[in-house]
């Protein structure tokens, strides 16, 4: 595979798009024959069953580059898989057809999601190296200096304050222009930021936030603003702790389209009838929105809420780009490429790992969430 | 993962009700216009506030891309109504700007050259495996698939540094090579597997919830007439779910062409795609305004043509992720 790749990889870069998809979907295309012939009864779909249960995993084995008893193993492997398939209580062929759909997938994920992941909770415990064996020192050092605390504490300033204001401009702003002449170009307008590349964005706030001395022509807006009030222009990125706030309106810029536009869903789902009904009761709007909107698009509410903590939890690239972490505005993602590019691995992974902590409550109420749905079904 | 991923939630059914409703609502009140509104002049001008707000920082950075280098870096953009000036040349010379291995107009290019096919696997891979969870019975079934629910939350920070050293490395338990790595330094197989594997988990989800909703006659008949479940995914399942898939692909190729920080890992050198380069021009030239302004709008186009362009299926995208459970 190794050898195709680097084939590819000498190809003219627009020319390896058909190259590689075209590739792909032979292999797909395959996937799915075999699973369409598998269930077929008779001896010849038999053997075919037998000679791709033996040779795919062979197949793949060489293709990875293994050495070839571990190939061999692999095509034994495949053969006891043929017999649990043949003697299925579910007929033959039947798991055949649930590991050709179900393995590029799962193969994926152990390979990419699970693997790793396990291996970073290891790397945690392990010194800079990998090797020895350091116990919780990784962790220790996090909550013993002070950018290490700032980073966590700032994290958690970041999950607090951009959920709930883009939340609320978010769901103030659908409630305003619900049913209003213009709704759509509206909604375009706020949503637009959600289209642009946190990068593009982080450029875009620096020619809000740039200054320049007292006395010059400033060029950042926000200054300009400050310097028509007869202030001081100020540098908003460079004075703990408020330039962390100013990175967080970044994200809230960006965020609100997305509370926006599901809220305003919501709100046009609450039973007209019930408003009607509010209306004729005498309460005035903000009663109406307080009563009766708010408790119906409660769930929703949630959903974006819960969507957006774990978005700011993670956030990256505008504080990579903006400041790179400097004058304390560090967040929990940054930290962990800066110490990863330091070569101190463990401590990367450390971070990590507090990031796992700090999103796996939302992990565990979902989950249980979707248990609960699924019981239903 | 970047803003435009929404990450799926279950709610319970008669949330789900509402919000179809809602839907319909809207779809309903863009024919029907004499509808009574609702508010008020003071919600209408604040709902201009907001907007004027929200677009500001975007408008003002289109103009300044226009302006020249020294209009820029001397006086405000809001300026230009009253201190015209109009140029390409920022455009011309960003485009050439970049590191040694790569300029920015090349790293445009690879950036389509990642985008796509990191947008085409994980639909398909994934679409097979939401047709196994929703029609093909099996024993821990809503385990399996509550843990792929679960992955979608698990940091992508924490996979990338094991994945790249397994890429570059291999793979030796016990000192038997399982897996030679890719040795594929310099191409973008690392960048495609990547995001294909990050995508998987909520791609997966959306894709299943539709996938299921398929009605059970439907798929049942295509089996009494002698379909398998190849026949049935590919004539049936696919054709019906591709509005799903469409409006996910949309996500996918917005949050691939956006991402920096799998590239900044997976992508060195002459694979590099603009966001990175754009990064690394922020770092380089953070004082050259004109390089910065010009550069961020290179970046811009071509997700935002995608999302004007394909606004409608977007939106329903991002309901669809958000509300069906």
């Amino acid at each position: 595979m190794s050898g195709f790749l680097k084939w590819v990889a000498t190809l003219p870069s627009l020319l390896q798009i058909p190259v590689v998809v075209a590739a792909f979907l032979v292999v797909i295309a395959l996937i799915i024959f075999f699973v369409e012939i598998a269930p077929r009864t008779g001896t010849l779909y038999t053997i075919v069953r037998l000679v791709v249960c033996v040779l795919s995993p062979v197949a793949i084995f060489v293709a990875l580059g293994s050495v070839w008893w571990a190939a061999a193993a692999a095509a034994v492997l495949g053969g006891l898989f043929f017999i649990l398939d043949y003697r299925s209580k579910t007929g033959a062929g039947y798991l055949f057809q649930l590991i050709g759909f179900l393995s590029p997938a799962i193969a994926l994920l152990a390979i990419g999601l699970i693997y790793p992941s396990v291996s970073t909770f290891i790397a945690a415990f392990f010194d800079n190296r990998g090797r020895g064996f350091v116990g919780l020192q990784n962790f220790v050092w996090i909550f013993t200096q002070q950018t290490g605390i700032t980073t966590v504490l700032n994290t958690i300033v970041w999950v607090l304050l951009v959920p709930t204001v883009s939340t609320a401009f978010g769901l103030a702003y659908a409630v305003f222009i619900d049913k209003s002449r213009g709704e759509k170009i509206f909604k375009v307008l706020v949503f637009m930021p959600m289209a642009i590349s946190f990068v593009g964005a982080s450029i875009i706030w620096r020619f809000i936030y740039a200054a320049k001395p007292v006395g010059q022509d400033q060029i950042g807006l926000l200054n300009q603003i400050v310097v028509w009030f007869g202030g001081q222009p100020l540098q908003w990125l460079q004075n703990s702790p408020w330039n962390t706030l100013f990175l967080i309106i970044i994200l809230i810029w960006v965020q609100t389209g997305f509370a926006m536009v599901v809220l305003s869903a919501a709100i046009k789902g609450v039973p007209a009838e019930q408003m009607e009904a509010a209306a004729l009761d005498g309460t005035n709007a903000w009663q109406r929105f307080t009563n009766v909107t708010v408790p119906g698009i409660r769930s929703s509410l949630i959903v974006v809420l819960t969507t957006i903590s774990i978005a700011s939890l993670k956030v990256f690239d505008i504080v990579r780009t903006m400041t790179a972490g400097a004058n304390n505005t560090s967040v929990i993602a940054n930290e962990m490429y800066t110490q990863w590019k330091g070569f101190e691995v463990g401590r990367s992974a450390a971070f990590a790992v507090v990031l796992f902590i700090l999103v796996l409550p939302i992990v565990i109420y979902n989950a249980r969430q979707i248990k609960a749905q699924r019981e239903i079904r | 993962m970047s803003a435009v991923t929404p990450i799926d939630l279950p709610i319970d059914r008669s949330t789900e009700h509402q919000l179809r409703a809602g839907e319909r609502a809207t779809q309903r009140s863009a024919i029907k216009r004499t509808k009574k509104r609702l508010t008020s002049r003071g919600a209408t001008i604040a709902a201009l506030v907001i907007a004027v707000l929200w677009t500001t920082p975007t408008f003002g950075l289109l103009l300044t891309s226009f302006r020249p280098a020294d209009l820029i870096s001397t006086t405000g953009w809001w300026t230009t109504f009253t201190n015209p000036g109009f140029t390409l040349d920022n455009y011309s010379q960003v485009l050439q700007a970049g590191n040694t291995s790569l300029t920015l107009a090349g790293s445009f290019l690879n950036s389509i050259a990642i985008t796509i096919p990191a947008t085409v696997f994980p639909l398909i891979v994934a679409s097979l495996a939401a047709y196994a969870f929703a029609w093909i019975d099996f024993k821990g079934k809503n385990w399996m698939f509550i843990g792929v629910f679960a992955l979608q939350i698990v940091p992508l920070q924490m996979a990338l540094v094991p994945l790249l050293s397994l890429f570059s490395r291999g793979l030796k338990i016990g000192g038997v090579q399982l897996f030679a790595g890719l040795d594929a330094s310099n191409s973008y197989s690392q960048v495609w597997i990547a995001h294909t594997i990050f995508a998987l988990p909520l791609a997966i989800f959306l894709l299943h919830n539709f996938v299921s909703e398929i009605p059970s006659e439907l798929i049942e008949a295509a089996r009494v007439d002698g379909a398998g479940h190849g026949q049935i995914f590919f004539r049936i399942v696919v054709p019906l779910t591709l509005p799903a898939i469409a409006s996910f692909a949309i996500f996918q190729f917005l949050w691939v062409w956006n991402d920096l920080l799998v590239a900044l890992v997976f992508a060195d050198g002459g694979v590099a795609p603009i966001t990175k380069l754009l990064a690394e021009v922020v770092g380089k030239y953070g004082d050259k305004w004109y390089l910065l302004s010009a550069g961020a709008f290179v970046a811009m186009v071509v997700p935002l043509v995608v999302f004007f362009s394909l606004q409608r299926f977007f939106v329903r995208g991002l309901l669809a992720g958000s509300t069906k459970g």
